[in-house]
This record gives structure tokens, sequence and C-alpha cells, in this order.
């Protein structure tokens, strides 16, 4: 039997000490009329080879297309030690460190893991992540209702330049509590937050601004000035940031005259492969004055009771387990082996591996972008400065093209018409350090051949393979 | 330490781009003028290290872990190795439709899996734990009442003895946790129920077998009264690996249910997540079900946004919520088929059933002798630590030194000096019958020389640590100067 060591004889003999005469007798106490049947959809099992073929072909059926999306989760190189490390099964098959001198491993890595972070993001603390980006932003907006005590309102200032699914996961998670989320527009010809918009909001009562940066089209927000203009405002500051971003940028502990309050984010761009969107992590991170009001696990550093170092869950009063219906979220498990990889990737990459991969990614989306502007009717959308992603205008509907593009195998960027059709024919697109010359030169030409075709027969190319 | 080994000057260049751009287009009043104080070891050390600490941790893969609630079985290697393939690793979240078919195949199919299963009318899969499972749970059950106008209802019962992030996810969803006591012998005690239940009552959260360990007898009682008042009942499912094949919490009543797919299919706990936590629900919940969730029309797989679901209760992650465990928890599906879903639930109750006769035969204590053990089992040292001196921790840490994880200890709160024991199915018979000897010698050494226990762990990397200092003197990272000492 598949993962079950069970001899006959064991059964027997198992059986015999309980005294019952067979398995089933072991439901006994579940009624009768309640029991179910075969579970006749579901397939028999298969053996691992069988799984294994089905597996390959599954994947083999997605391609591997050349990706040029961002957009949220960024396609980097990982370290081949990230992965054989962590998934050795001491960490990939432990759990939440509940034993601490069991679990000196974990929490040591993890007390790591927040002093890596703590250093990158220019933050006073750091707690052992949430799920994703977008949920621990959710869980920062939380945050800031509770912490801000000038504020009576539970209103929240949220731009629109943010990551349009990150808007909708925030308010999905907190609009139960009633909480409100004011929207900010962007201004049309930088991309940035509309100064004048955020204008209209100076002297009204909100917990919170966010900021993001680089902001959803890529674009770098002028944070000083944001930053103090939310204190100013007796609003709370709440950095949105890449953290690989971070070894190039100012980092958010450092913004304006205070540096933001809370610092949160994706974890994905330190280890974590694209692999359909998760597992990811989401990192939080805060000034030491708000520690008591982050969600989720902390570790902190201790002594035993022969003085030696050791590692330990701390500030548990704030959680779950302990406070119940009064703890600071609902957070249970977090995505501890994401951070095991993402503390291996910051320690293989260093201070300086993490800013030429970042600057490498700025200047191969530069190339993307001379590139691609270099064709007739393409153009950038927003002036400014960039990390790594920027909006184009094409002078064909995007949707199109890039349906056209995906058939010649190249992603080619995010449609932006959904969610921001003012912006017309919009893609956004991203070339990281992976994106070769000669990659950026096969998108150029696929996308000369796209515009021409369907600027001139509404049919659209054959399949190249 | 990692920091202990890093020195200025010190590359590990093989993993960074050699060229060094300017990134030129940035302007200086926006860049970092320091750098981050990372480590700068090279990669051999920094291999060693993680080892090392790897070594320092107890897990599945090198001990027995009967952690009571959380569901310590084996994770098979074809589960990491399949989702691990090339293809599924470079898929990018957005990626169209037409490069995804694959990936949504899997997807669509472990939905139809777990729905067959649960007895559920429909499942998405896209929460990313069991505690965002609950949230989504509850959320939906607020989104029914509220479209119903039915805004009156502000309560959400909970059983004492449920895990704390019931209650919290209730609040999270901007209800009051209403706690209802249990009876002596385990069961909910529904007079309490009866008198609480009302027009506030917007939902009751259970976990069936209970966190006693027990199964909940009454439970068709329990949802018509719930129903009654026009409540729903929300499945709690940390413990479905006990009934897996054999009762159904669609069966039983249930309008919306969270499984745990890191406990029960098997995916990896990764020292504290990543999880899943899909969701199930009724008919009359269907609407509110999180996106994305995965279409087939027969022959295209397709994904259901907010644009297909105006009534959903929206997005909880950027993308598909924890995909890769997804994945896992499908390939472990496969492998183990309808009969193998059966034998999950019949050999980790035989499992249980066995080592709790066991210990009550070496003379331990089970919190509900009376009953049928689930899956887990509670035991009691109340005797113990009154006769003794030696509590439950001190048992628990001296468990660690005979090199077994501990029972997850003193939860449920209302059972004193508690002990929750879950073997799990993939445990063998030697290994059950090694606890029970491990047990009865920590019982001896309580008796004959009670300071080995109390003082223990001994033989762990560290000794009992002083959690008060650690919430008090609170050093959470470390931020340079002296080179960290050993």
């Amino acid at each position: 039997m598949p993962f079950i060591p069970h001899t006959e004889e064991d059964i027997r003999e198992m059986l015999a000490a309980i005294g019952v005469g067979h398995i089933d007798a072991l439901f006994d106490e579940i009624p009768r009329e309640l029991r179910c049947g075969e579970l006749e959809t579901i397939p028999p099992g298969m053996p691992e080879m069988e799984v294994s073929r089905l597996m390959q072909a599954r994947a083999r059926a997605d391609g591997q297309p050349l990706c040029f999306i961002g957009a949220g989760a960024y396609d980097h190189h990982i370290p081949a030690a990230v992965w054989e490390l962590a998934t050795r099964g001491e960490f990939y098959t432990a759990y939440t460190p509940y034993q601490a001198e069991a679990s000196q491993g974990t929490l040591q890595l993890l007390y790591e893991y927040q002093s890596m972070m703590t250093a990158l993001t220019g933050m006073d603390v750091s707690n052992a992540s949430l799920y994703d980006g977008a949920s621990a932003l959710a869980e920062a907006v939380l945050m800031a209702v509770r912490a801000n005590r000038k504020s009576k309102s539970k209103r929240i200032l949220l731009p629109r330049s943010l990551h349009p699914a990150y808007r909708r996961v925030v308010h999905t998670i907190v609009r139960n509590q009633r909480i409100e989320l004011v929207e900010v527009d962007y201004d049309a010809n930088t991309g940035l937050i509309d100064s004048a918009d955020l204008e209209t909001h100076g002297g009204e009562d909100f917990a919170a601004l966010v900021i993001p940066q680089p902001n959803f089209f890529g674009v770098l927000e002028a944070v000083d000035g944001l930053t103090d203009w939310a204190h100013q405002n007796g609003m709370l500051a709440i950095a949105v940031v890449n953290p690989l971003a971070m070894a190039l940028l100012k980092p958010a502990g450092e913004w304006g005259e205070q540096g933001a309050d809370i610092c949160c984010g994706e974890g994905q761009p330190l280890g974590a492969p694209l692999a359909s969107g998760g597992p990811y992590f989401g990192f939080l991170c805060s000034t030491d004055k708000l520690v008591r009001q982050i969600p989720g696990r902390i570790i902190g550093k201790t002594v035993d009771v022969e003085g030696k170092t050791g590692y330990a869950l701390t500030l548990q009063a704030r959680e779950q387990h302990i406070r119940r219906s009064k703890a600071t979220s609902n957070i249970c498990t977090n995505q501890g082996l994401m951070v095991t990889a993402a503390t291996i990737h910051m320690t293989l990459m260093g201070a300086e591996g993490l800013q030429r991969t970042a600057a490498a990614c700025h200047a191969n989306t530069d190339r993307l972008i001379q590139a691609l502007t270099a064709l007739p009717g393409v153009e950038p959308v927003f002036e400014g400065a960039v990390f790594h992603e920027r909006v184009l205008r094409l002078p064909i509907e995007a949707k199109k093209a890039l349906r056209a593009l995906a058939a010649h195998n190249v992603l080619g960027g995010v449609d932006l018409s959904a969610d921001y059709p003012a912006l017309g024919d919009a893609l956004l697109v991203c070339a990281t350090e992976l994106r070769s010359e000669d990659d950026i030169e096969n998108y150029r030409a696929k996308l000369e051949r796209v515009i021409q075709s369907q600027s001139q027969t509404p049919c659209q190319l054959k399949p190249d393979w | 330490m990692i920091y202990e080994h890093s020195r200025e000057g010190r590359r590990a260049t093989a993993q960074a781009p050699l060229e060094t751009t300017e990134a030129a287009g940035i302007p200086a009043e926006l860049r970092r003028t320091r750098p981050p104080l990372l480590p700068q070891v090279s990669e051999m050390q920094a291999v060693r290290h993680f080892t090392r600490l790897s070594q320092k941790n107890f897990s599945i893969d090198t001990q027995f872990y009967p952690l009571g609630s959380c569901t310590m079985k084996y994770n098979p290697r074809a589960c990491n190795t399949l989702a691990s393939l090339p293809g599924l690793l470079s898929r990018h979240p957005l990626a169209p439709d037409t490069h995804s078919q694959g990936f949504m195949a899997c997807l669509y199919e472990l939905q139809e899996i777990l729905k067959t299963v649960t007895g559920m009318h429909a499942v998405s899969l896209t929460p990313a734990a069991g505690a965002q499972g609950e949230f989504a749970g509850v959320a939906m059950i607020r989104a029914y009442h509220d479209a119903r106008e039915d805004g009156a209802r502000s309560e959400i019962l909970v059983p004492d003895a449920a895990h704390g992030t019931n209650p919290a996810s209730a609040v999270m969803c901007g209800y009051k946790a209403r706690e209802i006591p249990t009876g002596a012998d385990g069961d909910i005690d529904i007079e309490a129920l009866k008198s609480v239940l009302g027009p506030q009552t917007a939902g009751i959260m259970l976990t069936n077998p209970s966190t006693v360990g027990v199964f909940e007898r009454r439970i068709k009682e329990i949802a018509e009264l719930v129903h009654a008042v026009g409540g729903l009942l929300y499945y709690d499912g940390a413990n479905l690996n006990a009934i897996l094949g054999k009762v159904r919490p669609g069966d039983m009543g249930f309008d919306v249910i969270h499984m745990n797919l890191h406990k029960t299919f098997s995916t990896p706990h990764g020292g504290g997540g990543p999880g899943a936590g899909p969701v199930g629900v009724s008919k009359r919940l269907e609407p509110y079900l999180p996106v994305p969730m995965v279409d087939f029309d027969g022959s295209d797989y397709r994904w259901l946004t907010e644009i297909d679901r105006p009534d959903s209760i929206g997005r909880l992650s950027a993308f598909a919520g924890n995909a890769g465990v997804l994945i896992r928890a499908y390939v472990y599906a496969r492998l183990l088929g309808r009969e193998g879903m059966h034998r999950v639930s019949e050999f980790s109750t035989l499992n249980a059933n066995y080592l709790l006769k066991r210990l009550m035969d070496a003379g331990f204590d089970a919190a509900y002798p009376e009953r049928r053990a689930s899956h887990e089992f509670i035991l009691t040292l109340k005797r113990q630590a009154k006769e003794l001196g030696v509590n439950t921790m001190d048992f628990a840490k001296r468990l660690l030194d005979y090199g077994v994880h501990a029972p997850t200890t003193y939860f449920p709160l209302l059972v004193p000096e508690c002990l929750l024991v879950e073997p799990t199915e993939t445990e063998a018979k030697e290994d059950l019958d090694n606890f029970v000897e491990i047990m009865q010698t920590i019982k001896q050494e309580a008796e004959n020389q009670p300071e080995t226990v109390k003082q223990a762990p001994h033989t762990m990397p560290v000794r009992r640590l002083d959690d008060v200092r650690a919430a008090r003197e609170l050093d959470l990272a470390w931020k340079g100067g002296e080179q960290p000492s050993k």
C-alpha cells in the first residue's frame, strides 16, 4: 500500500490490542446514515511511473515561451544551492517551531531572514513572512488602522498606480471591517501618483497612505515627498516595494524625514521560481514603535538556562493561538520554506549580487524599450525613470498583438486595457537579467511582423513552429 | 549566525551577473547610498552554514513527529519532483490560456477530486493556507446573509476547544466570536448551543472529528438546529485526515469547508508553510467562492475571474494562491487514487487507537477514555503533575531527548495538562511501540529522578530558553557592530 507500512500481521496484532475485529469497527461512532460509499469519480491510484508520465506531458504542453511579463512576478536566476538546501528534509518536512529546542535550525534561519530584510528595507523589525505581497499589504492596512491612534477614521489612501490585483485583494480582506479605501489617481503624463489629486485629501483624516516603489507601471515614485506629506497630514506611510529594487533604490526606512512606518511587498524576486504564481511569500517590516501591531510570527534572540544563545518565537501574545478573537491577525501557517530559500538566496547573492542583478534588469528593460520603440508607432506611455518595467503604447490592438506573439512563443507583456482603459492599447513589459540580447531581438522582430501584418490585413500570422 | 562568516570584500560572484551596469536612468535622489548589511560569504560557507542549521531541526524525515492537529505524515518525494518540472516552475502566472492548459488541467482535476471527497458542490483552490480558507469561508457566509439583506446576524459560534484561527477569522470578517462549551463526553453541549442560537447567529465553525479527537456524534442535530435559525455551518478541515473516504462534510450538512492540503494531502510543512487551504461550498454559497477558479468546457480550460463571477468575495492573493502546493497535492491524490483515500483514514485511525490503548495500558490517562479515538487523541498528565510535580511541558521536552518530536501541548485549552497525539497513517507499528516505551521510561524517570525530566532537554542544541527575556529585551534582527559571537 503506498506510504502505509502495515503488514497483515501488524494489522491483526493492532486490532487485537484494541479489541475490535476489523478496521471499519473503529468508525463505529460515526452515525451509519452519514457514511459515504465508494468515491467513484476519483480515478484509481497510479504508480509513480505513470503519474510521472502524466505530469511530464502536462508540463510539456505549456511549453517554455520567452517571457517578457513582469507585473508582480519576475523571472530571475536562482543560485543552484538555494533549492538544493531548502529542500533538505530537515527544512522541507519540519513544522512551525513550537518546540524551540528541537527547531533551532528554522528559528535561527528566520532570525537571519529578519536581519536581512531589515537591512534591505532599512526598517527596524521584520516578521517571519505572510502569504504573498498582496495579502501582506492587506495586513499592513489593518495594522495601520490599529496603530494610528491619531486617526479616528478607518480610511486608507490607495493609489491607482498600485498593482490592480493588490487593490482587489486589499478590498476583499478589509471590507468586512468597514475600512474605506479611497483611490488616488495617477498623472497621465508621468504615471506617478497625481499630486493634485492627492492634495485634495490634505488635512483629511486617513489612517495611512500607501506608496508603491516602483509602482505597477514600473515608474519610480517621488517617495521622499510622499512620505513627508503623509506624516504632515497625520497618516502613516505604508511602503510597497520590490525587495530586489531595494538593493539599488533608497530603502523605505530612509524615505523623507522620518522614513516609512510599514514596508511590505512580494518576496518572490528573492529566490522563488515563477511557478504559476506561488508559493511566494509576503514580507512585512516596520518601525520599532509598531512592533506589537505586527501580524504573524516573529523570532527573537534569547539565551537558554545555561546562558547559551538561542532563538524562539516571541511576542506570541499578538497571535491567534494565544489571543484568539483579539489577535492581530488570523494567520497561523506562513510561507516558511519560501523564506528559507530567500535567506539562502540573499546570502549567496550578497548586497553586491542583488545590486548587480537589479541594475542588469534595469539595463535590459532599457534595451528592450529602445529596440521596441524603434518600431513605427510603438512609444513609451510615461516619461521618467523606471526600475525594470515600462508601459508601451502599440499602433495595433494590444490584445491581438499579445495573442499573435504568443502563437510565436513570445509572451510580450500584460495588456492594460481592462484595468486602465484610458491608456489605450498599452502593454506593460519587463526584461529581467535572464533575457539576452538575442531574446530582445527575437521579440522586436516578431513584434515588427505582427504590427506589419495586423496593420495591413486583419488575418493573423501563422505560427512558425 | 551567517554573519560570523562574513568578511568585507569576500564575494560569491558565481551567482551574480558578471557585468556591472550603472543603471544610469535612475536619479541620484532615488538611489541607495549605502549597501544593505547582507553577509559576504563564499558559496561553500553558505552551504555548510545552512546544512548545519538544518541539522538542528526535528522533521518528519528524521523523527517521529506526532504533533496533534498538524498531520505530520510522510511527504512523498514524487510530489516535489513532479511539481518542480521545468515547464511548471518557469510558467508565469499571467501566461495566456494557450500556454497554461497542462497546468490548468491539474488544478481542474484537483478541484473535482476535492469536491468528491468532501461531498461539496463546488471548490475554489485559491486560499493560501488554512486560516485564509477560514477567512474566505466566513466571508462567504457574510456575503450570503448580506445578499439576502439579512444584516442583523452578528455572531459566529465556535466551540471552546476550537483552533485559535476560528475566532480570529470570524473577527476579521467583522463578526463577534461567541464560545460554546464542550460537554464532559467531548461532544458539544447541545443545550448550551440551543441557548445561544438565534436571529443574531450567522453561523457556527466546527471541526469534526473535533479538536478533542472524537467524532461529534450529534452533528446532524446540530446542523438542523443551526439551519433552523438561519445560520450556516462551517467545517474546519484540520482533521479531514480522520474521515477521508468514510464520511463527507457535505453529507453532514456543512455549507462551507476549508481543507488543509499540507495536512491531509501531504504537502510539506516547510518549517511553517507554505500551506494551501482550498474551500468547498454547498450550492447556495457557490456564487461567492473566491477567484480565480478553473473552468473546463470539455475541450479547453480557462480561468474564471471577477468578470465571470461578479458575486465572488474576490481575490485573496495577487495570482492563483500557492499553485506549487496545489500541484503537489494533485500528484499525491493521483498516487493514492480513490482506494488510497479510504486507507488514509483507516490507518491513521488504526494507529491512533492502537497507540491510545497501549498508552492507557501503560498507565496513562486518556482525556475521553470512554470514547473511540479518531486519528488523534488526548492524554492528560494531570495526575503526574499533581503527584510527581512533573508537568506536560516537562514530558514534552524529555521526549525530544529520546528523539521524538513532542505532541501538541496545552491544546485544546479545556483539558488540563494535555498532550494531543496524532501518529498518522505512515508510521509503522514498531515506531508506535517505541513511543510507548519512551513514554513509560519518562514516567519512571518522573517517579525516580524528576529533576532529569524537569530540566529536559539535555541533548538538544540548546536547553530551555528564556522566553520572558526574548519578549522583554527584544532582539529581532542583527544590526551590525560587533561580529556576532558563536
